[in-house]
């Protein structure tokens, strides 16, 4: 390019002949060719600007085309894509601490009905109700004939049902496929598992909700697919649950109770290894609930959560527990049990009178009522409170069941002397059974809380320390005494070691006051007494046993020869050697359905 | 010599284009059998659901128990009992080879075949030592 000159010779030498001042040339062309690259300058700017719009014009253009093609096309199922990515719209199976299945689903079919589409609709309505016998003919008739465009029949039925209603060959009955949930053991572990029903329903599909129990309380968890089709394990044993089922229910038989319930914990790890709580329920078919009268006398109540009751004698080793971890006593101490005992304007009574005073250990042995009061009283009610509280018998239990928060126990709200008294031995609180094995559990396994838990390895390590090491092992010992020389003698099982107290507490009338001859009787237990590994609670409702032509209600002949039973049953299930040597049994016909009751 | 470059550049337009359409059809049929394993995988999961539904309903714990007591005649199955948990020095375990050689079998009289199950093997003849 050419340069202008700043200083052009010519024009110079002419400025200089007129006697102007040549600067003034210089200046201006410096002026112009500023003005150039200025120019020069700014178009090649709008240049790069113009490019740069263009750029992200066209970026923004693609993006946005790209969103509008893909918002207007129709959704297709991606077609590559890794094999083994599973469907997991189904809801995850539960199974036992061993991997049997608890709950799983079965594909079946609903049946729905479009009578626009029917050919002969008084024919259909015939045949439906012969293959369905619980249908209603005329309703079913006018549904047909009349201007319903849509109609539910079934929710579910079996490929045998299906066939027949093919078999009908009608075009506007239609089968929609249907996710139900199974309970392949019946009975089995029912009130735990609880039970499932259908939540939104559509023609193509139906949305499985839990209703009760386990289903309810993981039923987020059950249906996340983010959990890859992992099962839920339980920490149940469905051996050991329907071997404690099988001998509850003949225990029950034979003690003529309204009720049952059974607890088995692992004292360590709060693991509920089985749960069982009679009449029970099939989760298949789970009955509705009463509407009117006492819930508690429905199937589906759970009595080891949701049952509430005054357990008697076997609150008795708590406070004989906390006397001896805080060294207020030892098991020798000598403890008055002068009958009756009178606190303020309430007598306190033992069933029989026990003389002027008893050891600690025969307190707990023969069961008074007046020697756990005076040791109480030496607690204070303070001291007493804490430890139950700590125990957990103020609370609900944390068990995972959508029913636990009903399980509240039923504290009394003032603590006068004679409520602290009661409560020591068992009256005046009550609480579900469940409390009672978490408290055993505690003595049992060295004086550490236990939040009792019904999934499998749940590690929570060790609770608090809420006893002394030495104090659990004396209780422990104590109520080895109970089954060696006292209330629970019918407890000793050969090759088994157990340690318990029996409980019988009259239950009390609706309307205040208690029944005569209506008992809960209760065996609260631990095994093997040496190195305790399991916490046992067995209790029946309203138990009666006939004892050499008379009856008897008290746990010593009713709950804890079941207890017995449970131990020699369950025990090797759970691979707990005998500690004796004893000879193998000889093989005989087992009665069916009879209470098996071995001779010791 | 740019009529040979066109011809050669035409050629190898026309063979990408060949490939590219095999290419496509390829891929499209290796999708669609993709599909259907898909398919067959769902429905044989479906299969194996169902299947272990059965398998589960069919080992519950009381037609088990219905079965043990219908059979008890050739089974003789009882629950276990806390009896038949013995230590590892209760068990007796293999006679040495003289005692075998001897000719009495320790396991022929102990054990009597439950009823309508077959006889027993006869036992290879114990090696004889050189």
């Amino acid at each position: 390019m050419i340069r202008t000159p700043l200083r052009p010779l010519a024009r110079i030498l002419r400025a200089r002949e007129r006697g102007e001042d040549p600067n003034e040339i210089e200046a201006e062309n410096r002026a112009r060719r500023h003005a150039e690259i200025q120019l020069r300058a700014r178009q090649r700017a709008d240049t790069r600007l113009m490019i740069m719009a263009a750029a992200f014009i066209i970026a923004f253009g693609t993006v946005g085309m790209r969103m509008g093609a893909l918002a207007s096309a129709d959704p297709q199922e991606p077609r590559v894509q890794a094999s083994g990515a599973r469907i997991l719209s189904q809801r995850a199976d539960i199974v036992d601490r061993q991997g049997r299945v608890l709950a799983t689903n079965l594909t079946t079919h609903s049946l729905y009905a479009q009578p626009p589409l029917m050919v002969d609709p008084e024919r259909a309505a015939d045949e439906l109700v012969r293959v369905f016998p619980e249908l209603d003919h005329e309703r079913l008739t006018r549904d047909f004939t009349g201007s319903r465009k849509f109609v539910w029949i079934r929710k579910v039925m079996s490929p045998e049902q299906m066939q027949a209603v093919h078999d009908i060959g009608e075009p506007g009955l239609l089968f929609g496929p249907r996710e139900m949930r199974l309970y392949p053991n019946g009975r089995v572990a029912s009130h735990i598992l609880g039970g499932a029903g259908f939540g939104a329903e559509g023609v193509s599909s139906a949305e499985v909700v839990g209703i009760a129990g386990v289903e309810k309380a993981f039923d987020a968890w059950l249906r996340d697919p983010s959990n890859n089709g992992a099962p839920l394990q339980l920490s149940l044993d469905l051996t050991v649950q329907r071997a404690m089922e099988e001998v509850l229910g003949s225990g029950m038989r034979v003690m003529r109770a309204k009720g049952a319930t059974g607890v088995l914990l692992d004292v360590d790890t709060g693991e509920i290894i089985a749960m069982a709580s009679l009449p029970d329920f099939d989760p298949n078919n789970r009955p509705s609930p009463l509407v009117e009268g006492d819930p508690s006398d429905s199937p589906l109540f759970n009595r080891a959560v949701q049952g509430l009751y005054e357990l008697g004698s076997t609150f008795k080793i708590f406070p004989v527990a906390q006397a001896l971890d805080l060294k207020l006593v030892n098991e020798n101490t000598m403890v008055s049990t002068r009958t009756p005992m009178k606190i303020g304007k309430y007598f306190i009574r033992d069933y029989h009178n026990y003389g002027a005073a008893l050891s600690v250990t025969d307190v707990i042995v023969k069961s008074s009522n007046v020697g756990t009061v005076h040791i109480a009283q030496m607690l204070g009610p303070e001291r007493q409170q804490d430890f139950l509280r700590k125990l957990g018998f103020f609370e609900a239990t944390p068990i995972e069941m959508v029913e636990a928060p009903t399980g509240k126990p039923l504290v009394p709200s003032r603590w006068p002397a004679v409520t602290a008294a009661t409560v020591s031995f068992g009256h005046g609180l009550a609480a579900s059974p469940l409390h009672l094995a978490a408290g055993y559990a505690t003595i049992a396994n060295g004086g550490h809380q236990v939040r009792p838990t019904l999934v499998h390895r749940r590690d929570r390590g060790n609770g608090p320390r809420v006893l002394s090491e030495s104090a659990a092992d004396t209780s422990l010992s104590l109520l080895r005494q109970v089954v060696v020389r006292g209330t629970a003698k019918q407890a000793e099982v050969p090759g088994y070691s157990i340690a318990g107290k029996t409980g019988t507490a009259d239950k009390p009338r609706p309307g205040g006051g208690y029944y005569s001859n209506k008992v809960i009787s209760t065996f609260a237990s631990v095994f093997p007494s040496d190195a305790p590994r399991y916490a046992l609670i067995v209790s029946l409702d309203e138990p009666t046993a006939s004892v050499g032509g008379g009856e008897s209600r008290v746990a010593g002949l009713t709950t804890v020869p079941i207890a017995a039973e449970l131990v020699r049953r369950v025990a090797p299930l759970l691979g707990l050697a005998p500690d004796t040597a004893s000879e193998v049994p000889s093989v005989g016909r087992r009665p069916e359905g009879a209470l098996l009751v071995a001779a010791n | 010599m740019r009529t040979l470059m066109t011809l050669a550049a035409v050629l190898v337009v026309m063979g990408l284009a060949f490939w590219a359409y095999r290419e496509n059809y390829r891929t499209q049929a290796v999708l669609s059998h993709m599909e259907s394993v898909q398919r067959e995988t769902a429905g044989l999961r479906e299969r194996l659901g169902t299947l272990n539904a059965e398998w589960a309903y069919l080992n519950r714990p009381e037609r088990l128990s219905q079965l043990a007591n219908r059979h008890f005649e050739q089974l003789q199955l009882l629950p276990v009992t806390p009896g038949q948990l013995l230590r590892q020095d209760q068990i007796a375990y293999p006679m040495p080879r003289a005692v075998m050689e001897a000719g009495t079998d320790p396991f022929a009289s102990t054990l009597p075949r439950p009823p309508g199950f077959p006889p027993l093997k006869p036992r290879p003849a114990p090696e004889t030592a050189p």
